[in-house]
């Protein structure tokens, strides 16, 4: 199976399951207790902390918030920072869903909501941020780089812009897409807010943090015993944790290498397809990740071509996955502006760590001579 | 050879995959998704639901294929919901199962047979398929009492050929005994009786909720046109239907027509409810070509026996001519013509015929 999907999840780092073992075994303490038992757990949990607030930058580790994972980081950054009556949102109409929906959420619940149009690449303008930010607007949420097209944001511009006319206006970045192959280092002049997910880094699923700058308070969005300050009640998933510190500093050691051979399998994957067969690569010509490629190939539906690559050893993806595995409607190429005939044409095909121009050329071979069958 | 079986999540549907895992046949499983509820989510209860696709999923896990659930809701919603409730504002009684099965089932899935590889297309019906040399035959089910050769017989020559229907060589009882020797999740999973889009709710709810104008009210009369009394929407009768008229009269009282411009039903006693005959429409024949004999046996409905009578053609339509007086069939539903244990073809009731 060549598994190019690398954008929904990635298979656990070895040493990153070794890091974890001891937490799944002897060392099933409860971190919120006296004991020995428990401090063990602690001491993983903290030293997990500090080492993820080293491999960003964070001057402080009690600015990483453990969460159960990037929708959850989302969630809280969102809601969070915007109490209700207090404040609005300002978002992109290609976020996540995690992003939109709890925006929609807190517009249901009595808050202003500005969801900015893209470009044909998928990007929003720093311009129509700041126009659509003053004094009132409580955050400002756009994502570093697009899960389904991988196009990048310019989320230093526009943080830069939004500083400028909002002075107590936050701004949070979904940086779940693009932590593999992008810099994510906090910065006086970057983002407030940063999600990350473990999963998508070689880390196990159900964990993330939120990064929140030093000062700031966020309503928890999950209420209980006050673990994480507050921020974040339920008992710590130590295992997870421990595996998310350890797939994010060799996520960041391995960052250069990462994009340059990942990019090699996919730069080669989308040449090979080009002279084989007909195909239009989604925003190809604006900042991608490495990692992804868009790709339209006319006339076929890509709910077929995905069942005929799963068949043929090719895993690849389309829109977002729905609950029953059906395909849904891109919201992302609906804001893009694509027709939905293209839209229903088009393929995401995600390179992952292991990857390199041999699999970019591997991967082309079958996904044409499938595309030929089907033509 | 690889086979493509449309899995419900019921457990015919299960064995018929595995039986053709045993045939040799590489299996690749698929559920159709058809009907959303509202934001777009499957319906959670009922028929089609998240849960019955979770249980071709696992079923399919357990035979060891790939499984995948395909998008078929805008057709599904085009060819059959929007013509269900447009044929009860039109007085007729739909069969949305023979309509899915002419459009989705057997034309849109069937040509996706060849897109994903796949030689033969699988459902778990209770009905066979044989060929022999005067081509593919569409059979009764071995298990009378589970017949649904009715709800196929609008397939001709190019779907028969391409499709298998294992589990009408059983009784249903041995598919659940197969089911249950294989440990299959779905050996003791009751039949579904329900129309799938309409869940385990009322119909006629389902119908004033996305077709308000059938749930408008209107006089029921007899058959010199005395008002009787009144009813809350055409949607609730059928031709024939006895109980739940909601009039109190001393003997049975049959719904003999429906007027659907004037929103009338016309109730009259068993002798009113017998006719001669019925026109029907898109009729199509499973050989491909009308049958050299006139005598055939008819079935007028799913729950009902084929009965003796002369098919002819009559215009654009087809007229069944009933050997012996008959309860009028409702029109909407599918008139389908038999030779014995085979379906010759049949099509839709389109009125009734009174000498």
């Amino acid at each position: 199976m060549l598994y190019l999907d690398h954008a929904a999840t990635t298979p656990l780092r070895p040493d990153v399951r070794d890091a974890m073992a001891p937490y799944i075994g002897e060392r099933f303490g409860n971190p919120s207790g006296i004991h020995t038992t428990a401090q063990q757990a602690r001491n993983a949990v903290e030293e997990a902390r500090e080492q993820i607030a080293a491999s960003i930058g964070a001057s402080r580790p009690l600015e990483i918030v453990f969460t159960g994972g990037g929708t959850e980081a989302d969630n809280l950054a969102v809601l969070g920072a915007s109490r209700p009556g207090d404040g609005a949102i300002v978002t992109t109409a290609v976020e996540h869903a995690a992003v939109l929906e709890s925006a929609r959420f807190a517009e249901r619940s009595g808050r202003a909501v500005t969801i900015l149009p893209v470009d044909r690449w998928g990007r929003v303008s720093p311009e129509d941020v700041a126009a659509a930010v003053d004094d009132g607007t409580a955050i400002v949420s756009v994502m570093m780089a697009n899960n389904e097209t991988g196009v990048c944001q310019p989320v230093d511009e526009i943080t830069r812009r939004v500083r400028e006319v909002g002075s107590r206006t936050l701004v949070h970045t979904d940086a779940v897409q693009a932590f593999a192959s992008l810099p994510v280092e906090v910065r006086d002049s970057g983002p407030d807010l940063i999600s990350v997910s473990a999963h998508k880094i070689g880390g196990p699923q159900g964990v993330g943090f939120l990064f929140v700058r030093d000062g700031i308070e966020l309503e928890p969005v999950i209420h209980g015993g006050g673990q994480e300050l507050g921020r974040r009640s339920g008992t710590h998933n130590v295992a997870a944790i421990v595996g998310l510190a350890e797939a994010v500093k060799a996520s960041v050691a391995d960052r250069d290498r990462y994009r340059t051979q990942v990019g090699s399998a996919r730069d080669r994957f989308e040449y090979d397809l080009r002279s084989r067969t007909n195909i239009e690569v989604t925003a190809g010509d604006a900042p991608r990740l490495a990692s992804h490629t868009h790709v339209r190939f006319p006339g076929i539906a890509a709910e077929t071509l995905l069942v005929r690559l799963d068949l043929a050893g090719v895993a690849a993806a389309a829109g977002a996955a729905c609950h029953s595995g059906a395909i849904e409607t891109s919201h992302v190429l609906d804001a893009m502006g694509v027709e939905p005939v293209a839209a229903s044409e088009s393929v995401r095909f995600s390179f992952g760590r292991d990857d390199d121009e041999s699999t970019g050329a591997a991967a082309a071979r079958i996904v044409s001579n499938v595309v030929e069958d089907l033509s | 050879m690889r086979a493509l079986v449309a899995m419900s999540g019921g457990v015919d549907s299960s064995v018929a995959a595995a039986l053709m895992i045993e045939a040799g046949y590489d299996v690749v499983g698929v559920t159709l998704k058809q009907w959303v509820g509202a934001g777009g989510a499957m319906p959670t209860a009922g028929c089609c639901t998240v849960s019955d696709a979770e249980d071709a999923r696992r079923v399919a896990a357990q035979l060891d294929v790939p499984y995948y659930v395909l998008d078929y809701v805008d057709e599904f919603t085009e060819a059959v919901v929007e013509p269900f409730g447009a044929s009860y504002l039109a007085g007729f009684t739909p069969n949305p199962c023979i309509e899915c099965n002419r459009k989705v089932r057997f034309s849109a899935l069937l040509d996706r047979t060849n897109e994903l590889d796949a030689d033969v297309l699988v459902t778990g019906h209770h009905a066979r398929v044989k060929s022999d040399g005067d081509g593919w035959h569409l059979l009764r089910a071995v298990d009378g009492t589970k017949d649904q050769s009715y709800v196929l017989h609008m397939l001709g020559q190019p779907e028969l050929s391409r499709i298998r229907l294992p589990i009408g060589e059983m009784a249903k009882t041995e598919v659940r005994r197969r089911a249950a020797d294989m440990g299959l999740r779905t050996a003791a999973k009751p039949d579904s009786q329900d129309i799938c889009f309409v869940g385990s709710g009322d119909y006629r709810d389902f119908l004033s909720e996305n077709f308000p104008e059938t749930a408008l009210p209107g006089p029921v009369v007899d058959t010199a046109g005395v008002v009787l009394g009144e009813h809350d929407g055409v949607t609730g009768f059928t031709i024939g239907q006895r109980r739940g008229l909601g009039i109190a009269v001393g003997e049975a009282r049959y719904v003999v027509d429906i007027d659907p411009a004037e929103r009338t039903i016309v109730v009259g006693d068993y002798g009113d409810l017998l006719v001669d005959g019925c026109t029907v429409s898109d009729v199509s024949f499973t050989s491909g070509s009308p049958p050299a004999d006139a005598a055939v046996t008819v079935k007028v409905r799913y729950r009902s026996d084929a009965v003796r009578a002369t098919v002819q053609p009559s215009g654009d339509e087809w007229e069944v001519a009933f050997e012996e007086p008959h309860p009028a069939p409702a029109p909407g539903q599918a008139a389908v013509f038999y030779d014995g244990d085979r379906v010759l073809g049949g099509g839709t009731i389109t009125g009734v015929v009174r000498s």
